[in-house]
């Protein structure tokens, strides 16, 4: 039907041109300053993290520097409780943030693409905490969760809870704060992602869909959510990898406590290298966690179809 | 646009609607909801979103130890006192020297790399893109170790410029995608046209192709400076010397004391955000465009 609408324009070859005196070497020339940089600074730490995985590597006591084999492997499976309770945080951590994260951020964005009185001012004032950073959102929820003068107080002023409560340090209210704190800022990501992608639905098919009688319900089951599919699962994607590495929120928020509850693989390996020195042993983490995320993410994207029927 | 014109002023063409022409008065549009489903969400919504916002303000203007939930008798002494005696002041220079640098550095390094790849066909083209979308799955926070081996190796801790290096680094790759995809929206053909004119091929780059990737190099730009502004860890890590560290670092060893002072926190957030929310509002109108040409068409 409109399907036409949408195939316009045609994508131009570019055509070679051979006349214009350029040598074969610009287009390295061009992207040499990226590739060193990368090179350098992605690519060789990252080899420098497989290589130390198999040392034992720790410059406080140099005395048992060396070759370790599988050692620290052994140890990760076999010997390390938190291995395993960190890596399960961290999954639950990731997989709320990001489902309440896509809800949230696909409902706002699908209210701010109506139009209405007062749109442009909506939209800067949802999307703005996508801006702030994970310390100052750190900084903005322990003024709002403090015991003395945080949003508790006002509560139990009004009859709701009780007086000198924090809700950062009890294990049990510990992670719903932390995951509100972060959806705060995480779903105006979501939203201005998907908004931007709605701007190219055809909306042929909107009035087409009107004519044939079809709900608007229906309307966004089987035009808005196809379209959106494929934007949809790169950035779940993308910010899951995202959530999963970040720790500068829950380092600053709660620092991984209290008693570890809030402790993710990567706040544990930051916590191995930089306090205990353990450098080899937090290299062979990182080198597990790293193998996770990439299976997790070829599984994620082999599930999904990204990219299918086209 | 035309198509759309054409089909609400001739009757539709479909056979369907064969005899009674359409109603003469304004059918709702597509995408027009009730009112109230439009107002009441985001009403909520905007509560969840201003009242942390509000509650930084109001511990930043009152008094300490004041319980009001209106900032009044309002005050700047907790500015005053971040700013010259916590050091905020030093810190903000210098966060705003590694922002600007971080942005200058990536936008002129993504725009050569980017313009490699939307222009030409190259023999490791396909394996540096793939490598562009590898380095998305590198966490920066556990490749912390060997990046400090390797400043200190460069004598570079405690300089701004291994934060700047390594802000720069991990911006790289999706600032490249970006703006290879803004210059591939570019006809090759208006190229083409400056060098029959007598351009070279870098004189057509920049009077022909730069003023189009104006949208394209406001987005890569800003996000460079937000980032690097908001960045924390590297700074952490790599500048131990309290001249050399930045906002976020600074606004952590306030919320690490072990009484926090929540009116000079408060007041050292809002430093934070000053900068951060003067670049969204310029760039608020960009973003939306910006990425729906550049990012998800891949």
């Amino acid at each position: 039907m409109a399907q036409a609408a949408a195939v316009a324009k045609p994508p131009a070859p570019p055509r070679r041109r051979r006349a214009s005196a350029t040598p074969r070497r610009l287009p390295y020339l061009l992207i040499a300053p990226a590739a060193l940089l990368m090179l350098g600074f992605i690519a060789y730490p990252v080899l420098s993290v497989f290589y130390y995985s198999l040392q034992d590597y720790n410059p406080t006591k140099p005395w048992r520097n060396g070759f370790a084999g599988f050692d620290n492997f052994t140890r990760i499976f076999t010997e390390d409780p938190l291995f395993l309770d960190t890596l399960v945080f961290s999954a639950k951590w990731v997989f709320v943030e990001v489902g309440l994260q896509l809800m949230f951020g696909l409902a706002l964005a699908l209210i701010v693409n109506q139009t209405f009185v007062g749109r442009a001012l909506g939209r800067a004032l949802v999307f703005s905490p996508w801006a702030v950073s994970g310390v100052l959102t750190s900084a903005i929820w322990v003024l709002l969760y403090n015991s003395q003068t945080g949003i508790t107080r006002y509560l139990a002023d009004m009859g709701i809870g009780e007086y000198g409560v924090s809700w950062l340090s009890d294990t049990s209210t510990v992670f719903p704060a932390a995951i509100v704190a972060d959806l705060w800022r995480g779903v105006p990501f979501f939203a201005i992602l998907i908004l931007a992608d709605l701007q190219s639905v055809s909306k042929d098919l909107y009035e087409a869909a009107e004519v044939d009688g079809a709900s608007r319900f229906k309307q966004f089951w089987h035009i808005t959510l196809p379209h959106l599919k494929d934007a949809i699962i790169l950035s779940t994607l993308l910010r899951a990898v995202w959530e999963f590495n970040n720790v500068d929120l829950l380092y600053t928020l709660t620092g991984g406590g209290p008693a570890g509850a809030t402790t993710t693989l990567p706040l544990y390996i930051a916590n191995t290298s930089v306090d205990a020195h353990d450098f080899g042993y937090a290299s062979a983490l990182t080198t597990v966690a790293f193998v996770i995320l990439l299976f997790c993410s070829m599984v994620y994207l082999r599930l999904s179809k990204f990219g299918g029927e086209k | 646009m035309i198509t759309k014109e054409a089909t609400t002023a001739a009757p539709a063409p479909a056979p369907a609607v064969p005899e009674p022409p359409r109603p003469v008065q304004r059918r709702r549009a597509w995408d027009e909801a009730p009112r109230w489903q439009i107002y009441l969400p985001l009403g909520i919504y905007l509560v969840f979103t201003l009242i942390p916002f509000y509650w930084i303000l109001l511990f930043a203007l009152r008094p300490a130890g004041s319980t009001s939930l209106v900032p009044w008798p309002m005050t700047t002494a907790h500015f005053e006192k971040v700013w010259t005696d916590r050091g905020f002041a030093t810190f903000f220079q210098n966060s705003v020297l590694v922002g600007v640098a971080t942005l200058f550095m990536t936008t002129l390094v993504a725009l050569a790399g980017g313009y490699a790849l939307a222009r030409f066909d190259f023999r490791i083209k396909r394996g540096f893109m793939l490598a562009l979308l590898c380095s998305q799955f590198v966490p920066g926070a556990l490749l912390l170790v060997p990046l400090f081996e390797i400043f200190a190796e460069l004598q570079m801790i405690n300089s701004l410029g291994s934060v700047i290096i390594a802000e720069t680094v991990f911006q790289l790759p999706l600032s490249m995608i970006l703006l290879s995809n803004f210059i591939k929206n570019v006809p090759y053909s208006l190229e083409e046209a400056a060098w029959v004119d007598g351009c070279n091929r870098f004189r057509a780059f920049r009077v022909v192709v730069l003023p189009l990737l104006r949208p394209g190099l406001i987005a890569v730009g800003s996000f460079a400076f937000v980032h690097s502004w908001n960045h924390f860890l590297f700074a952490l890590m790599f500048l131990n010397n309290q001249e050399k560290q930045t906002v976020p670092v600074g606004l952590n060893t306030l919320m690490s004391a072990d009484s926090v002072d929540l009116g000079a926190l408060a007041a050292g957030g809002i430093i934070a955000a000053v900068p951060v929310v003067i670049v969204f509002a310029f760039i608020q109108k960009w973003l939306i465009t910006g990425f729906s040409a550049g990012a998800v068409k891949g």
